[in-house]
């Protein structure tokens, strides 16, 4: 790795930085209820990025043996390149954040066998026709980053998933039912998993045709996030500020949100797969207010989009293919007074949404959204009666969110990167053809 | 043969060595080299420029019906990589495995793209875009601009343990260009996708139609989001080729159906699914498409398979083993998006077949009703599916109306496909986009249809 920061040198770069990545992950995976196949994968990116009379040029290679190639393609990109309008950082402390567990690099591949199995075995007891596939996961990656300031960083990450999805069908009815955790510790206990997934089976037992009309619609946690967050983490993203396409550009103290409403992006938790002690980039992780009783705080950078911004990192230059860019950590909405049956029983006539499918395919700059209800039931005076399908939910996030039914009292983790409780909307749009 | 790693220059050997060292019912590696560019532009700034090499391979193994897979950037020891992933599949095996036995096969293909977009120096793409780019950023009322390029040349080897060996080259370019309009709070965008097997002359003429789009995010603003509910609609062939993937495409891939007996009956062969008009083709040997091949990532030749016949279903997509599993014949629709990943079932180019209608026959007598174009997205869970169109408008009386808001729709595969009442004459291909499963995301294919007018279709709105 220091060979290649000299070479970048020699060829002419002012200065360079090397990124290493090196992932061992094991999966084992049930399909049809049944055990399927067990998958090692073992990968490896070296990314370069050299800044040559002021510009930035990027290469990337899989293999560490041609040093020589890697550093001419990012000198030839450097060209062409943005202008670089940032330092890259020199010897930092970082801070303390937990991400690796040993007991996860050695964690037998038959006890995962025996997790996912009882995972769906459990599922099954409560319904017996349900067809499982599940899949339990472990990997650990090993991160290393050198420039040529002195800036260095290395560690190494654990992460452990297990996640399962149930498929019912009744004469041409399908019922999709599923959940996942993901961790950097051992997830020791499938029964919150299966528990969850019982509840949706339960909720779905029955079948209640969709009200129409502009009603109250409560999102569960995953549904919150099937809704809300690909435009949320657009809007707050540096990069689509910078150029403008944010509605959120240029409101910083102002309140958009409901006073309720507090979300933050947050890289130094504990365990959770987002996590860690310094970004792509080398600054170092922190908590970052995006909305603070409804008043919009801060948007997330990397090291050159907070350059153009003039502002600093977030600690937010998270790669992905190997280049950095303004992306979150993971994100943590507090809580507030209502818990979820209460919530329910407040609702004369509204729908329960676990999934709302295609939602994410919208306008998601623009915050407006549409989706089928791929999971979701009918309130009728305070109580679930039943699942509601050929069903669409359509609304905009930011009149969505300025103006809050209800706000849960109890969060969870969702996929691993995102803490949310469930929200009610007082008012969207619900289609449907019964 | 075998200039693609010249560390490997063995490799031929080793694989012979190791047919007769390992016992297994089946197994197979994969190597693979690609090379990419991509070039991003967010408004008037170069956002990114880089250029990637990646290379690795896999090894996938069958005994008992199990199987074990092992991926690899590190191409040192692969008779080590082969006995693990046996190994592997030794642990989960417990019954007899089914899978279709091929002859032996050796061959080299490579399909060379007109104006190979892989050869040509950065200077040309960056000129290109910028043109592109500033067309959008001149274009009065227009905030800003996203303009991601791609283009890439991946070879691959694939030998198994039945003696094949198959070197295998193809190009690929896609590009996505959105034009963002703002006013206050409200943003609005529009977009143009292509893509094309690495021929950089399918996207070097677009100005006309960027510019058309730029104008079409500034009219957005103005115009009014749809009343939600159930419309008569007419798509165009782009955003009827997503739904003919979404809708039904998705459905007829067998690794959903092989192994769950109540969908096995749903999906059972000479079931009507729409009226006599309706033709669905999945086809993976139609010359310069980004979905054809000539052999899958199990060694299948690629064919055409007709999916929906005079509204019938008459095949399903398959893999060596679903097509064991099923008693049908494989398709040869087994593909991984690369390396790091074991082949699914995948689909190809895959459209409607065009009938007798033309466009204004299909829209007269429409007296309320929707015309969608162009296309954001769709997913599908098999038996719900929503696309999204990027451009829509009002018919009234037989005659395109008012611009309205891009909008989603939505509906039941099963009353959907029974609900296409025309279909038109006008066929096309659209190569934008990819497709996404179990992880492996953007696949390429294209897919395509002609006019097409579906009754009672649900869409979201206010």
């Amino acid at each position: 790795v220091e060979e290649i920061l000299s070479l970048a040198k020699r060829k002419g770069a002012e200065d360079a930085e090397v990124f290493l990545a090196v992932e061992e992950e094991t999966s084992v995976v049930f399909e049809a209820n049944r055990l399927k196949q067990i998958e090692n994968c073992q990968s490896m990116i070296v990314a370069l990025r050299v800044i040559k009379e002021s510009r930035i040029g990027f290469s990337s290679a899989t293999s560490l043996n041609d040093h020589k190639l890697l550093v001419e393609r990012a000198i030839e990109a450097a060209q062409f390149g943005p202008r670089a309008v940032f330092e890259l950082p020199s010897h930092i402390h970082y801070p303390k954040v937990r991400n690796y567990h040993h007991e996860v690099e050695t964690f037998p591949v038959e006890s995962m066998i025996s997790q996912a199995s009882s995972l769906i075995s459990s599922l099954r007891e409560h319904t017996p026709q349900l067809l499982c596939e599940a899949e339990v996961s472990k990997s650990v990656t090993t991160i290393q980053l050198l420039n040529s300031r002195g800036g260095e960083m290395e560690y190494r990450q654990t992460l452990f998933s297990l996640g399962v999805e149930g498929i019912l069908i009744r004469d041409e009815d399908m019922l999709f039912v599923g959940d996942s955790q993901s961790s950097c510790q051992l997830l020791s206990e499938p029964s919150k998993i299966s528990g969850s997934v019982v509840t949706q089976l339960e909720r779905a037992k029955r079948t209640a045709v969709a009200p129409i009309g502009r009603l109250p619609v409560i999102f569960t946690p995953l549904g919150l996030v099937s809704a809300f967050i690909a435009p949320l983490s657009s809007a707050f993203n540096g990069k689509v500020v910078l150029q403008g396409a944010s509605p959120l550009g240029g409101k910083v103290g102002e309140t958009v949100f409901d006073q309720r409403l507090s979300l933050w992006d947050n890289s130094l938790i504990d365990d959770s797969p987002g996590s860690y002690p310094g970004d792509g980039e080398g600054i170092p992780g922190q908590r970052t207010p995006l909305i603070e009783n409804g008043v919009v705080k801060n948007f997330l950078y990397d090291l050159q989009t907070a350059g153009l911004a003039g502002t600093t990192s977030t600690g937010n230059g998270i790669r992905s293919g190997g280049l950095p860019a303004p992306s979150i950590s993971s994100l943590i909405f507090a809580t507030g007074d209502t818990n979820l049956e209460e919530m329910i029983h407040n609702v004369k006539e509204g729908l329960l949404v676990e999934q709302l499918m295609g939602a994410e395919q919208t306008n998601i700059l623009g915050g407006e959204f549409s989706g089928n209800v791929l999971l979701g039931y009918k309130i009728e005076n305070g109580e679930i009666i039943g699942r509601v399908k050929n069903t669409v939910v359509s609304g905009n996030v930011y009149t969505a969110l300025a103006e809050l039914g209800a706000l849960g009292s109890e969060a969870r983790w969702v996929g691993g990167a995102i803490f949310a409780p469930p929200i009610c909307c007082a008012n969207l749009t619900i289609g449907s053809k019964g | 043969m075998n200039k693609l790693f010249p560390d490997q220059a063995n490799l031929r050997e080793l694989i012979a060595e190791a047919i007769k060292a390992f016992q297994a019912d089946y197994w197979e590696i994969h190597l693979e080299k690609t090379t990419a560019t991509s070039i991003q532009y967010r408004g008037r700034e170069l956002d990114s420029i880089r250029q990637t090499s990646s290379s690795g391979g896999n090894v996938r193994a069958l005994v008992k019906g199990g199987w074990g897979f092992v991926s690899f950037n590190q191409m040192d020891n692969l008779k080590d990589k082969i006995a693990l992933a046996i190994k592997q599949a030794q642990l989960v095996g417990k019954e007899i495995s089914q899978f279709v036995p091929m002859p032996p096969v050796e061959d080299f293909f490579a399909e060379t793209p007109a104006t190979d977009a892989s050869k040509l120096p950065l200077t040309a793409k960056k000129n290109l875009l910028e043109e592109y780019n500033g067309i959008i950023l001149s274009t009065p009322k227009i905030e800003t601009s996203n303009i991601v390029y791609h283009d890439s040349s991946k070879q691959t080897i694939f030998a198994n343990s039945e003696g094949s060996y198959i070197e295998q080259r193809k190009g690929g370019l896609a590009l996505r260009i959105t034009a963002v309009a703002r006013d206050g709070s409200d943003v609005q965008q529009a977009g143009l996708s292509l893509g094309s097997d690495g021929d950089f002359a399918e996207i070097s003429a677009l100005h006309h139609q960027v510019r058309e789009t730029a104008e079409l995010a500034v009219k957005f603003l103005s115009a009014p989001i749809v009343k939600s509910s159930e419309y008569t609609v007419i798509l165009d062939p782009v955003l009827a080729g997503v739904f003919t993937h979404e809708a039904f495409g998705h459905l007829s891939e067998s690794d959903f159906v092989y192994q769950n007996e109540p969908l096995k009956e749903i999906m059972r062969l000479e079931r009507r699914f729409g009226n006599e008009q309706l033709n669905i083709v999945d086809d993976a040997t139609i010359p310069h498409l980004r979905g054809s091949y000539k052999y899958d990532d199990e060694g299948v030749p690629g064919q055409k398979s007709y999916l929906i016949k005079e509204g019938r279903l008459v095949g399903r997509l398959h893999s060596r083993e679903t097509a064991a599993k099923m008693k049908e014949p494989p398709t040869g629709n087994a593909r991984a998006l690369n390396y790091h990943f074991p082949p699914i079932v995948r689909m190809t180019n895959t459209y409607i077949e065009p009938q007798a209608n033309s466009l204004s026959q299909m829209m007269s007598g429409i007296k309320e009703g929707i015309y969608v174009k162009n296309w954001y997205g769709g997913t599908t869970s098999m038996e719900m599916f929503t696309f999204s169109a990027g451009e829509a408008y009002f018919i009234r009386h037989g005659e395109i109306a008012e611009l309205l808001r891009p909008l989603v729709l939505t509906g039941n595969v099963f009353a959907t496909l029974m609900n296409i009442d025309a279909i038109g004459d006008d066929l096309k291909m659209n190569q934008g986009g990819g497709c996404g499963k179990g992880g492996q995301s953007p696949l390429p294919v294209s897919n395509g249809s002609p006019h097409i007018r579906i009754q009672h279709c649900l869409i979201g709105g206010k």
